[in-house]
């Protein structure tokens, strides 16, 4: 009788555990869910000033931190001088934005040489300083394109044999770059979506996958305030 | 013919029923009825609806107004449970289902492929590399190229010397001959207005005729799923008349004067070259 009790115990507790482990598992799979769903990059602002709101981005070939530092990635410098890793980019409406991009990685070439063109900026664009009507498709690393503005500007590429070049995010100016300097303007407020056209993500078939399918590296939102 | 008179009260109301709702599907939503008729796809692609719409309305009606009927008039009363009379078979009736249903199939299948072949040149559907449905002056029609790519769609103007476009505008009164294709991954071509919708897929030419009939604007998505912005893959296009169009391709060719060194020369697909690429 005693041993049948102790039988059933036995049986309750391994019961018991297998039922507070599966609970724990299933806590564990919406933790992670709930986290992979719910991340996103914080929203950086244009620093405001006379006569236009400015942004400073860059881009790197890897970014060297958090769950994909191998990705290829834009960055942003928030209004205090901080560089940022974020593709979330507040700017206001009907607004001049001038725009500089520290472009870091090196030249993989346009996909489509169509978007060597820098379209939809106001004036010109320059690249190094130097104004730059458009740019030869090889030459090119990536783009900043917002679809929605009919913006599309190609990022000149360092060359490859470039020294000192930049391995882990945030690069310095002391590092081999390239910049890109322009001026968009804003239209209504809203949410739009802002790319790269290249296909720039290393690993993935043909540079399809990874970074060039996630806002916060290769993909984000543009903001516009009114 | 003797019918029993619930059939007769049926048959009644069911007739009744399809001699107000035919005419009013025909000519009251039948206008209404997508994509409309902004080209003779888009038309040929309406009529089949209103077609459709106004053959299945008698057919609906009658298993309604039937169900209706017997919910009424057939329902069990008080607590007495019994089994109704036998079913039997009978001949004329299932003879003339037969024949009806037959007649409708097989007139929709000549119909449906006249229309797809011969008067509407595909329906707008994409046909391949080698299309069989060819519009009368093929030989004259613009060729406009199609660039699907994630996640926007570029056209190139062949008899324009290569020119490329991130905008789509179309003169009215012509045929066009639409190369659809993609530089990445599978994206479909859906000019919903025109009634045009071909599958972009990369190292493929899919040709799609259209021929606009009306001047406005169309909508333009990809619909097939294709990546992280695939929902924002949409632009508007415009049928314009055609001194406005050749205004619009000049004002192009000035403004793209520069890159269009740049391009590659003019050919049926694009594959993307992996060796300067990342991955």
């Amino acid at each position: 009788m005693a041993g049948g009790e102790a039988t059933l115990r036995s049986g309750s507790t391994r019961l018991g555990a297998v039922a507070v482990g599966l609970a724990c598992a299933a806590a564990l799979l919406a933790y992670y869910l709930f986290g992979y769903l719910m991340v996103r990059p914080p929203a950086v602002s244009a620093s405001s000033g006379p006569p236009r709101a400015r942004l400073t981005l860059q881009t790197v070939a890897s970014l060297g931190i958090g769950p994909h530092p191998d990705w290829v990635s834009y960055l942003v410098k928030d209004p205090q001088g901080h560089w940022r890793h974020s593709t979330v980019l507040n700017v206001p409406a009907n607004s001049p934005v001038r725009i500089t991009v520290l472009q870091y990685d090196t030249a993989t070439g346009l996909r489509n040489p169509y978007w060597g063109g820098p379209r939809g900026i106001v004036g010109e664009m320059t690249v190094d300083g130097k104004p730059t009507p458009t740019l030869d498709p090889d030459l090119a690393s990536h783009t900043f394109a917002i679809p929605d503005f009919g913006v599309s500007v190609p990022l000149k590429g360092v060359a490859d044999n470039a020294k000192n070049q930049c391995s882990v995010a945030p690069c310095t100016l002391a590092e081999a770059h390239t910049t890109v300097v322009f001026t968009i303007r804003t239209g209504k407020a809203g949410t739009y979506r802002w790319q790269c056209f290249v296909p720039c993500a290393a690993g993935f078939i043909l540079g399809f996958g990874g970074p060039m399918q996630s806002v916060g590296y290769m993909d984000g939102y543009l903001h516009v305030i009114a | 013919m003797n019918l029993a008179p619930e059939t007769r009260k049926i048959l009644v109301v069911w007739l009744v029923l399809t001699a107000i709702a035919v005419p009013l599907i025909v000519l009251v939503l039948g206008p209404h009825l997508p994509p409309g008729k902004m080209s003779s796809e888009a038309s040929a692609q309406t009529d089949a609806n209103v077609v459709l719409t106004a053959l299945i309305a008698p057919i609906v009606l009658l298993l309604a107004v039937y169900f209706g009927y017997s919910l009424a008039v057939f329902r069990a009363r008080g607590d007495q449970l019994e089994d109704g009379p036998p079913i039997q078979g009978h001949g004329p009736t299932q003879a003339l289902w037969i024949v009806v249903t037959s007649a409708i199939v097989l007139g929709l299948a000549v119909w449906g492929s006249d229309t797809l072949i011969v008067s509407a040149h595909g329906a707008g559907g994409g046909q391949g590399p080698n299309p069989d449905a060819l519009p009368a002056n093929a030989g004259q029609a613009l060729q406009v190229q199609v660039l699907g790519q994630q996640w926007n769609w570029t056209y190139r103007f062949p008899s324009f010397g290569g020119l490329e476009t991130a905008h789509l505008e179309l003169p009215v009164g012509e045929d066009i001959e639409l190369h659809v294709t993609s530089l990445d991954v599978v994206h479909s071509f859906w000019a919903y207005q025109l009634g045009v919708k071909a599958d972009a897929v990369p190292g493929v030419d899919n040709i799609a005729f259209v021929h606009p009939r009306r001047l406005g604007n169309f909508s333009i998505r990809c619909s097939e799923l294709c990546g992280l912005w695939h929902g924002h893959m949409f632009q508007t296009g415009q049928v314009v008349s055609a001194p406005q169009f050749a205004s619009w391709i000049a004002q192009q060719r000035h403004a793209e004067a520069a890159n269009l060194k740049y391009l590659p020369p003019y050919a049926r697909d694009y594959f993307p070259d992996p060796t300067r690429r990342a991955g």
